[in-house]
């Protein structure tokens, strides 16, 4: 019930490697550590959730919030490793269809 | 006749087994009670992904209770009530911290009305709901002394097929 957030930079690029649980204790965590880079200008992010094993609306929240400040100063947000229930839960929420999502190369559920 | 007067009497009142949590109106025991639902799930021998769903379902009304309860600056006690039948969990969660009879309670648990601002408040915590009702096959929201969300997943019943009555007894 821990969350980990390792950040990286490459290139301009912030590699935000996410491990552990996403929920209403440790949502504040990710968007701490998401709000530092949320505003530089034509910020490019990239989410990767391979190693999150759950994840709730409180994240989600977390997430649009990201999503719509990174937006706001022309910058991109890409979201990598989603394993079957974390793409349910972008699907079941319509999300799937407004932020870039790449599946892991070899997913057999890598339709997206 | 006997029997079927037995079966009649076994469907009003299906015996399950009860357990309930308190835990206080904090996140850090967001996840305590998410595993402890885990495992109830477990036990009654839901697949994967239905406990999954139950996970976060169960998750969302806590957070609710949790968020409504720093709203309103308490410091309270949530109760998570689990009902495990043959076929089915039923899950309670009350953000008032009082014990509850759960037969009683769910008697007076009736649809939500867009009235009530308790439940205006969940609607605009965004996707917490939303999620409920998507991932449960049935969610009911009361308001009487704080919320109480009632909700219940049957065991082998896919999400989105036909909410068919269960006619396996009859």
């Amino acid at each position: 019930m821990n969350l980990q957030v390792d950040v990286q930079e490459k290139d301009c690029v912030h590699v935000f490697k996410i491990i552990g649980e996403i929920d209403a204790f440790t949502a504040p965590t990710l968007k701490e550590r998401l709000e530092k880079v949320a505003d530089q200008p034509e910020c490019q992010a990239v989410l990767d959730f391979k190693e999150v094993n759950y994840m709730d609306s409180t994240g989600l929240g977390v997430f649009v919030a990201f999503y719509k400040r990174v937006k706001a100063v022309n910058g991109s947000v890409k979201i990598v490793g989603l394993n079957k229930r974390l793409k349910r839960l972008f699907e079941i929420t319509g999300l799937d269809d407004v932020v870039e999502i790449e599946m892991e190369s070899g997913d057999p559920n890598g339709t997206v | 006749m006997w029997l079927r007067l037995k079966w009649k009497v076994g469907t009003l009142m299906a015996p399950f087994d009860y357990i309930e949590i308190k835990v206080p109106a904090k996140a850090q025991y967001v996840g305590v009670a998410r595993l402890t639902i885990s495992g109830l799930a477990s036990r009654l021998g839901f697949t994967y992904d239905e406990i999954e769903d139950l996970k976060i379902a169960s998750s969302e009304a806590i957070t609710n209770a949790v968020r409504h309860a720093y709203d309103e600056d308490e410091e309270g006690e949530i109760i998570v009530g689990c009902a495990l039948y043959e076929d089915r969990l039923e899950i309670m969660v009350a953000d008032h911290g009082q014990s509850f009879d759960f037969e009683e309670t769910k008697k007076r648990v009736g649809p939500y009305t867009e009235q009530e601002s308790d439940v205006q408040l969940l609607r605009e915590g965004g996707l917490g709901l939303y999620l409920m009702e998507t991932l449960m096959d049935d969610v009911k929201v009361h308001h009487e002394k704080g919320v109480t969300v009632f909700m219940t997943k049957y065991l082998g019943r896919e999400r989105g097929e036909a909410d068919v009555k269960q006619t396996a007894y009859s």
